[in-house]
């Protein structure tokens, strides 16, 4: 009787704890909706105490697919998008789901593959070539298949080499680019990945970069702010405070100042004009 | 490829060194699946209690997809749950979504068919050798329940203990409702999946092996529970 007394005691006290957490969690943050590649290579790690440490304002990060985190910000579940397939980024806006589109920072594309090199398109730097190549070589290649900037990018870059990729070669994993880049290594596969996920990446085996430098394999990154308007919910002035941070020179100083490496992944690249135009 | 061996001896470090990101990953994901499973015996044992003694048209129905709802996949709780928290959604006023509440909210609704099954199955069972000892003292319903619960209590932990060990390794709903925020909403099992997307596999492993411990735990405390429920009957 006693026991059975006491652990209805602590389930009770259990469950009050729960909800009293949440409810001190809720004061000055922001939700920012996000891609695994920003998150996965740590990058946020090393942005977001600094912001934190500076406006009190605390980041909370979730990190999917550009596609679904597009679609989570035009349900109105985020304050500020920051992501990378500039198209879609540009319709949300026109659309009236953000305020404006703001240039932020840019990595590139790489396509990676095992070192022994099947399709022989190590070295190569004209990414159409080298798609060609890995089509008619009928190479094992993993591809993201979740609506994320990088399938989009891919999918762009396979149309420019006037390739409708398909068949047993091509393996479309439906994951993030970590979870592609495992499935790829595990299974012998090329794979195009955002070179900041590839660096900090820890499981490359045998893999090497094969093809870089094309300039079609420029990968840039926006962050938008979900538009009030639209979403009564948005955290107008928090949100814009951690933009105009990032844009700031103090936060392209932070974002060039990451390293995994000792080396640079991603290159700030906003336009100190953007705010004014804005305005 | 990094072999196994290896990534084990990391994980082991990992395990030793206790750092406080991981203990507060293992906190939460106490937290939230106990708070879950309280909430569904609360709901599950009501329920089952009720189905269990009670005569009513459509019992059988209520029954046959109550078991059906055991097999509820996480990520369509999680996508149900997700899509009525979104602020675009009907109780999207409630600021819920990304939150442990709604992680709690997703894994009660994952479980409570679990807890409510398998209770009425006990209770049942129980009921009918009862039956007409309950009869020749003209119990009412509510005391034939209470009746019941207290004599099936050490059954019906073993189905508390089972419902926590699946919302404790459950992934896909929390991953959508949570969104596996640092610090905020993340779980063991959201953890795993992220550093394993990482290629950070030992930090996974780590975390596997607590949950594994976790899962022996249970099974232990279940088993003992038994042993003693069965040595108290025979005293």
């Amino acid at each position: 009787m006693k026991t059975i007394r006491k652990l209805s005691i602590a389930a009770a006290m259990t469950v009050t704890l729960a909800v009293a957490g949440t409810a001190a969690a809720q004061d000055k943050s922001i939700l920012v909706q996000s891609t695994t590649s920003t998150a996965n290579s740590g990058l946020y790690d090393h942005l977001l105490p600094m912001f934190t440490g500076k406006s009190g304002i605390t980041v909370n990060v979730v990190a999917v697919g550009t596609g679904q985190a597009i679609k989570n910000a035009q349900n109105c579940d985020a304050d500020v998008l920051l992501v990378h397939a500039k198209a879609s980024e540009e319709k949300f806006v026109s659309e009236g789901y953000g305020v404006q589109r703001f240039d932020l920072m840019y990595n590139d594309f790489v396509i990676v593959g095992p070192a022994a090199d099947p399709a022989g398109v190590k070295g190569m730097n004209d990414v159409k070539a080298a798609l060609t190549k890995l089509a008619e070589a009928k190479a094992p290649f993993a591809s993201r298949g979740d609506d994320s900037g990088t399938h989009k990018k891919e999918m762009s870059l396979w149309k420019a080499a006037g390739i409708e990729p398909g068949g047993e070669w091509y393996r479309s994993t439906g994951s993030g680019m970590g979870a592609t880049l495992n499935a790829g290594v595990g299974m012998g596969a090329y794979v195009m990945t955002d070179r900041a996920t590839w660096i900090s990446f820890g499981n490359k085996g045998d893999y090497e970069i094969a093809v870089e430098g094309d300039e079609a394999m420029f990968n840039q990154y926006g962050v938008i702010l979900v538009n009030p308007e639209k979403c009564s919910s948005v955290k107008q002035a928090e949100g814009q405070a951690f933009i105009d941070w990032l844009l700031s020179a103090e936060g392209q100083n932070a974002i060039r100042a990451y390293q995994v490496d000792g080396q640079q992944l991603f290159f700030p690249n906003a336009d100190p004009g953007q705010m004014k135009k804005a305005g | 490829m990094q072999d196994f061996a290896s990534e084990l001896k990391g994980a082991l470090t990992q395990i030793l060194s206790m750092d406080s990101g991981f203990v507060e990953i293992i906190g939460l994901s106490l937290r939230v699946s106990l708070s879950a499973t309280a909430f569904s015996c609360l709901l599950g044992l009501v329920l089952g209690a009720f189905l269990a003694v009670s005569k009513f048209r459509g019992r059988q129905g209520c029954i046959i997809l109550l078991n059906a709802l055991m097999g509820l996949p996480p990520v369509v709780v999680g996508l149900f749950v997700y899509l009525n928290l979104s602020r675009a959604g009907p109780l999207g006023w409630l600021g819920l979504l990304y939150t442990p509440t709604a992680m709690i909210i997703a894994q009660t609704i994952l479980i409570t068919p679990i807890v409510a099954a398998l209770s009425r199955q006990v209770l049942e069972d129980l009921h009918d050798e009862y039956r007409e000892h309950f009869a020749s003292l003209g119990l009412g319903m509510p005391a034939q329940i209470r009746a019941v619960l207290w004599d099936g209590r050490y059954s019906l932990i073993t189905v508390a203990l089972a419902a926590f060990g699946r919302s404790v390794a459950e992934v896909g709903a929390v991953i959508i409702v949570g969104g596996n925020i640092e610090h905020l909403t993340r779980v063991m099992t959201t953890a795993i999946a992220l550093e394993t997307s990482k290629g950070n596999l030992s930090l996974a492993v780590a975390l596997g092996i607590v949950l594994l411990a976790i899962a022996l735990a249970v099974n232990a405390m279940v088993a003992s529970l038994r042993l003693s429920a069965s040595r108290l009957g025979y005293a």
